[in-house]
Order: C-alpha cells, then sequence, then structure tokens
C-alpha cells in the first residue's frame, strides 16, 4: 500500500498496519501532531499516564502478559529522560516494546532548543536499538522495523525519535508488507549436531536439572508447553529464575521452586551437585549464581538461548545451542524419541531420594503469629484466596517482590510480571495497569511495599481515569525492607535512612485519588480484607501492616556458593554470612 | 578452585556495518560501556552504493573476552558481519603515519637517514623540519617513532590499523 501523507499520520497508520491496540503515552509540543492524528482514528486506543517512566512500564507489564508489543508514546526532552529507566529495565527483561520519542525540528537540533535532548544518544545503550529519523520517506520504514526488530531475536525496546518537522512533512506510505530487514535475521533453529549431542548428554544424566528462565516465557507459550512435555518425558526436575515463573507449573511434583539468592534450598542444591544441567532461556545471572567458582562444579552444562551474547558470558558451558526455546525444545524431543532414548530410571530415583530429603529442610518456612501479620502468611493469604481465578501478579522491587516468588505459585506462563534484571522499584503498579488494559476481565494484583509503591503512585489517578480495577497489595513494614535487611547483613544494622517517617496515611490517599482504601493490622482479620478487596471492581489499595523486622530467608549470602544458604531455622547464620570479599558485591 | 585467569591477547577485529548516523557510537559505546579496550579504532565506507562502512578494531583481552566483544558486536541491528582476523587465518596489517621532527645540522642528517632506511616518505620540508610518511605493521612505525624521539620529535599523527585477510576470499 502506497498512500501520500504526513508524518504524523504514517505514525498512527503503521501502529494501525502492525496490529497495536493501545498505547501509553504522555502528550508535549514535540508530539502534537501524533496526538492530532491520533484524533482522527479510533483503532489505537491511548491510555493518558501520568508520567513517563510510567508509560514504559504499562508498556512492559501489557507487553509481558499478552506477548504483544508494547507502544509508548512521550515527548522530546523530558519526556524522553523519563522513559530511560522504562526502557533500561525493558532491555535487561527482554521485553518488545516500540517507544516514539518526539524531537525538535531537525533544523533546531544540536542547538540546546526548549525540551531538546540528545535521545538517540541518551538511550543507544539502553535499547536494543534505535532510530532519529530525519527525513519522511524513511518514517514507515523505521516504524515497521522498530515492531520487527523489538519482537524477533532476544526481544527489547526500540526508540524511534522523530523531529517535529517530519511530523508534518509528507511522504509516501509504505505498509509492513514491503519492508524486509537486510541483516537483522536471528536464527531460531539450533544446530542439528547440537541437539543430538544435547540429547545424548541428557539420556546419560544422573543427576540432570533443568534450569529455566524469561527466555521460556519470551518464546510464547508453546515453549511451556514443549518444557511440560519433556519433562513429563524425562522425568527431570525442573527450576527457574525469577523471570520464568509459571513456565513450569508450581503445582507439579516435578517442580523444585525458584533458585538463586533466595530461591529454595531443594532447587539450589540440586543445582550445585546436578551432573547435567540445561539452561533454558536464562544467563547465569548473579542472583542465580552465587559465588561463580564455586557454582555447580561437577556438571556439564547445556545452554539454549537465542542471544550468542548470552553464551560462556558468566558461565563456561560445554554444550551451547544458539536458537530459540520453543523450536530447540521442540527438536529436542523429537530426536529424544526418534532415538529411543530413556533416562537412568535408578540413578533418577536415587536423584529425587536426595532432592526429597532437602525439600524436608522446609526452605520456605516461617512462624506465623497470632498477633502481627507475617508477611509471608499475608501472601499465602491472598494466594488461597485468588488461586483459582484469572489472576494475574506484577511486583514492585524489594522484600515483598521475593516473598511473591516464593509463596504465589504459577501454574501458567505471562501471569507473573516483575522487574528482574534492573530491580526496578516503581515498576509494580504501572505494570498492572498494562496487564489490565491487556486484560479487562481478569483479577490483576500488584505485590507492593510501601516504599517502592510511592515510587509511581501517581498512576493510580490513570487507573481511575480508565477505569482500571487494578489491586495494590501492599506489604507494609515502614522499612525499605531489603536495605534494612542488608545493613543487617553488612552494617551492623546501623538502619541508614531506610526508615519512612511520615508515610502518608495510604487509606486517605486511595479514597484521594477516588479508589477504595482498605487497611489490615490483624491476622485474625486478613481473609475478610482481602475477600473485600479482589470484590471491588475498582482500584484498591490495600495496606496491610506487617512484620517490620522480618527478613527474606532462605538466602545465598553474596560471594557464597549455593550450598552455603542461610535457613529460616538457623537465622542468626545472617550476622556472620558475608566475609569482607563478598561485602564488595551487591 | 580459584578462577582460571587467561593471558591477553590482541586480536584485530573487522566488520561491515550499515553507513547511518551513529553507528560509530553505538560500537564504541558497546566498549566503554562493558569494559573492553580499544587499541586501535579505523573506520571509513567501502561501498557507497550499499552503504557500507568498514570498522577495524585492535583489542586486548583474555579469549572469553574475545569472545563476548564479538558476540556483543554481532547482534548490534547495524553489524553486518563480524571477523576476528586474529583467528581467522593470515592477514595483513598495515597503519600509516605522519611524523614532525624538527632539528638542524646533524640531527637533521640523521632523521633523513632514519627516514630512507624505513622507505618513509618525506611530504612536507623547511629548513628546520621534515614530515615523513610511513606505511607498514604498527611495530615498524612504533620503532620508526622511537627513533626519531632523540632526533627532534614534534608530533605523530597516526590512522590506526587497516586489515584485510589473505587469499582470494572475501569477509
Amino acid at each position: 500500500m502506497m498512500r501520500e501523507m504526513t508524518g504524523a499520520e504514517m505514525v498512527m497508520q503503521a501502529l494501525i498496519d502492525q496490529g497495536v491496540e493501545h498505547m501509553f503515552g504522555y502528550p508535549g509540543g514535540a508530539v502534537l501532531p501524533i496526538y492530532d492524528a491520533m484524533f482522527h482514528q479510533n483503532q489505537v486506543k491511548h491510555i493518558l499516564v501520568r508520567h513517563e517512566q510510567g508509560a514504559v512500564h504499562m508498556a512492559e507489564g501489557y507487553a509481558r502478559s499478552s506477548g504483544k508489543v508494547g507502544v509508548v508514546l512521550v515527548t522530546s526532552g523530558p519526556g524522553a529522560t523519563n522513559a530511560v529507566t522504562g526502557l533500561t529495565d525493558a532491555l535487561l527483561d527482554s521485553i518488545p516494546l516500540v517507544c516514539i520519542t518526539g524531537q525538535v525540528p531537525t533544523h533546531l537540533i544540536g542547538s540546546d532548543a526548549f525540551q531538546e535532548c540528545d535521545t538517540v544518544g541518551i538511550t543507544r545503550p539502553c535499547t536494543k536499538h534505535n532510530y532519529l529519523v530525519r527525513d519522511i520517506n524513511d518514517l514507515a520504514r523505521v516504524m515497521h522495523e522498530a515492531f520487527y526488530v523489538a519482537q524477533n531475536g532476544r526481544p527489547g525496546p526500540v526508540v524511534v525519535d522523530i523531529p517535529k518537522d517530519v511530523q508534518f512533512a509528507k511522504g509516501m506510505y509504505v505498509g509492513p508488507e514491503n519492508i524486509q530487514h537486510r541483516t537483522y535475521q536471528p536464527r531460531l533453529k539450533g544446530d542439528p549436531e547440537k541437539i543430538k549431542a544435547a540429547v545424548e548428554m541428557l539420556a546419560k544424566a544422573k543427576r540432570p536439572i533443568l534450569y529455566t528462565g524469561g527466555g521460556v516465557i519470551n518464546s510464547g507459550p508453546e515453549a511451556s508447553r514443549v518444557l511440560r512435555e519433556f519433562a513429563r518425558l524425562s522425568g527431570y526436575p525442573v527450576t527457574s529464575t525469577l523471570m520464568g515463573l509459571g513456565a513450569f507449573p508450581a503445582s507439579d511434583k516435578q517442580w523444585l521452586g525458584m533458585l538463586g539468592m533466595h530461591g529454595t534450598y531443594e532447587a539450589n542444591m540440586a543445582m550445585h551437585d546436578c551432573d547435567v544441567m540445561v539452561c533454558i532461556g536464562a544467563r547465569f545471572d548473579d542472583r542465580i549464581t552465587g559465588r561463580l567458582d564455586a557454582f555447580s562444579p561437577d556438571s556439564k552444562k547445556i545452554h539454549i538461548d537465542i542471544d550468542p551474547s548470552s553464551i560462556n558470558k558468566n558461565v563456561k558451558v560445554d554444550l551451547p545451542i544458539i536458537g530459540d526455546v520453543k523450536h530447540v525444545l521442540e527438536d529436542i524431543l523429537t530426536v529424544w524419541r526418534g532415538m529411543k532414548a530413556e533416562p537412568d530410571r535408578r540413578a533418577l530415583a536415587g536423584w529425587w531420594g536426595q532432592i526429597d530429603k532437602w525439600r524436608a529442610r522446609k526452605s520456605l518456612a516461617f512462624q506465623p503469629s497470632s498477633s502481627i501479620i507475617k508477611p509471608q502468611q499475608a501472601i499465602k493469604a491472598l494466594y488461597d484466596q485468588v488461586k483459582d481465578k484469572d489472576v494475574y501478579i506484577t511486583t514492585e522491587v524489594g522484600q515483598h517482590q521475593m516473598w511473591a516468588a516464593q509463596h504465589f505459585h504459577f501454574e501458567e506462563p505471562n501471569r507473573w510480571m516483575t522487574s528482574g534484571g534492573l530491580g526496578t522499584m516503581g515498576y509494580g503498579l504501572p505494570a498492572a495497569i498494562g496487564v489490565q488494559v491487556a486484560h479487562p476481565g481478569s483479577l490483576v494484583i500488584d505485590i507492593a511495599g510501601e516504599a517502592s509503591i510511592q515510587m509511581c503512585l501517581q498512576e493510580m489517578s490513570t487507573a481511575l481515569q480508565f477505569d482500571l480495577p487494578v489491586k495494590i497489595f501492599v506489604l507494609n513494614n515502614e522499612y525499605m525492607g531489603m536495605v534494612r535487611q542488608w545493613q543487617d547483613l553488612l552494617h551492623g544494622g546501623r538502619y541508614s535512612h531506610s526508615y519512612s517517617e511520615s508515610l502518608p496515611d495510604f487509606v486517605k490517599l486511595a479514597e484521594a485519588y477516588g479508589g477504595v482504601g482498605i487497611r489490615c493490622a490483624n491476622p485474625a482479620d486478613l481473609d475478610g480484607a482481602i475477600h473485600e478487596m479482589i470484590n471491588v471492581n475498582r482500584p484498591v489499595l490495600f495496606d496491610c501492616l506487617v512484620d517490620k523486622t522480618e527478613n527474606v530467608l532462605p538466602m545465598i549470602p553474596s560471594g557464597k556458593p549455593h550450598n552455603e544458604m542461610i535457613m529460616p531455622d538457623h537465622p542468626e547464620a545472617l550476622d556472620e554470612a558475608i566475609d569482607e570479599e563478598g561485602k564488595m558485591l551487591v | 578452585m580459584p578462577p582460571v585467569i587467561e593471558p591477553a591477547e590482541r586480536h584485530t577485529l573487522s566488520m561491515l556495518v550499515d553507513n547511518e548516523p551513529g553507528v560509530l557510537a553505538r560500537i564504541v559505546g558497546l566498549f566503554s560501556g562493558r569494559g573492553y579496550n580499544i587499541d586501535s579504532l579505523t573506520v571509513s565506507e567501502v561501498s557507497h552504493a550499499s552503504h557500507l562502512s568498514r570498522i577495524t578494531v585492535v583489542t586486548t583481552g583474555a579469549p572469553p573476552i574475545i569472545e563476548q566483544i564479538k558476540s556483543q558486536l554481532d547482534r548490534l541491528v547495524p553489524v553486518h558481519r563480524v571477523v576476528d582476523l586474529t583467528v581467522a587465518g593470515k592477514s595483513v596489517e598495515r597503519e600509516l603515519a605522519l611524523i614532525k621532527v624538527r632539528g638542524k645540522g646533524e640531527l637533521r642528517q640523521e632523521a633523513l637517514l632514519i627516514a630512507d632506511s624505513f622507505r618513509a616518505r618525506t611530504v612536507d620540508t623547511t629548513l628546520e623540519s621534515f614530515v615523513f610518511e610511513i606505511t607498514g605493521k604498527p611495530e615498524k612505525i612504533d620503532q620508526f617513532v622511537s627513533l626519531l624521539e632523540p632526533l627532534g620529535l614534534v608530533e605523530v599523527s597516526r590512522t590506526g590499523v587497516a586489515a584485510i585477510g589473505r587469499g582470494a576470499e572475501g569477509m
């Protein structure tokens, strides 16, 4: 389709042709023509945010829960710089986004014009790719390329910076069907020889483990299905990173729980003692590996990843397979069946026997209380009431995030949205709003802390404006809990600026926004209060007052290997857990 | 088990990239952002019709770091190909330098003799200075410069390394 139109009209037409239904944005001088073009159409719905960081996190929640590309529209200068945190978050967690930024007119670029910033310069290291469109004749192509780059290969955010004069200029629009990217052609299928070698290694394994990550989710629901099929066929245990929760059902007996710094004892011990590890769409992040030179010392490692730069970055692997998780797992299944491979049943029974002993340590145990709400108890109570519903969970960052990961259990992919790589406080509420836009009939809950929630709380207003009945479940311990925990760990309990005095009255605050506020401080009232929250069809801010001193356990202290976890039955070990070298790590 | 520290190696990487605004910043930013070394960098358009530039980077790092650098470069959207000329087989490396010396009498004589023995060309002369042009491997230029040091060396301008594989095949 070739048609003459303005740059602003091209932007809207490209969004429509890319199948975009929702976008998140905030207007300003340098994007007014695009907002005007938006005014003349009804196909793409725009969600007006309160801060550009919120727009990007909303697009992330939208993308991660729906599998579509999230779209953001912001103005030049501060609009673009406010988006940077969200873009970096999306880059680290591999979330496909297209972020359109307005720019001052081309003849003013470089003159320090009003609301000018070097958007492509600033966003170059925090995007998968970015473009400054100086010529109207490039605009349609760049828009379609941006969608292609964002969602193919390892997904990520793409910025398209469009000067205002280009938005007004007229040119020929070309549709997406005519665009083919010259160079960017990521490899989807794994090398057949390596897949065969992987099956041979897997069939011979005596103590295998499948270590899965966010790549399984990014690869699509089919990847989760194939993962489940392979796990069932082989009988091998499965663990996952924070980002991969839901790819494998938590109710399955082969599920070991999350691994890593606050993962379960059985998952971490199995990682340490395994003889064959298959890393599927994960990247050996430092939260996962603990002390690198003591990481799973006796295992052969297979690594499936679509991004070649993830291979051997932190951990040297024996068999890298470059490809998309779904394709590679499908091929592994086919070869496994073709070779009539059988797991070593006897060895496997012994391995499961060992795993059951680790499980018996009950690493997620905590002491419930009848006088004060334990944060873990709050998550459990929430989980018990919503687990059979069509529910999506987002989180902020900190202790509550870890407790949610430990005590809320996921059966399906795309149900869990959290800021894993960048660890962005303020992610959860806007992400929940984005999820609710994608799934208007579903129950969407942001599990939050009272510190994180205040970083993007203004988006309550967005939720009200667009009738998005998200629930914000705040575990309020009046501390930046994870900071306080690390001050216990490393700095002799000197709580330097980790206590929030002058907290707002969250109930009144919710009401001020036009939402519903609920407070609960008594364990006996918790179930009733949660029941009330999930049955209100409006945005709710739930202020759950919890034990102020609780720490997240179990824990691999920084600088320690997987088999030196601090367990909830010996929390005093926290005091001396970290040596001088470990202190340097985060 | 202490981590095995592998010794750093010098590698010459050649890449073909889209000649678009910002591509050099993208590559240089990748090196600085991830803490890699750039010993030398050359860049120039090699095909006007297909908008391709060739970038040659000389870098040092332990073998796993060199591998990382290559795959990090390779995944950049405007990068078509990355070839590690140091491992790809035999290659030719050349650099051009312009070198200014200032002096009179015996020193001037000596500088001219050395330039002659290195097959450097004299591209500018005044009564008290020369500018020499020399082409060769970086080590040869290093040596030439160090010999001129005591003979009134004023300044040096070097292009950085351009490199290409030997034999009939292209990258």
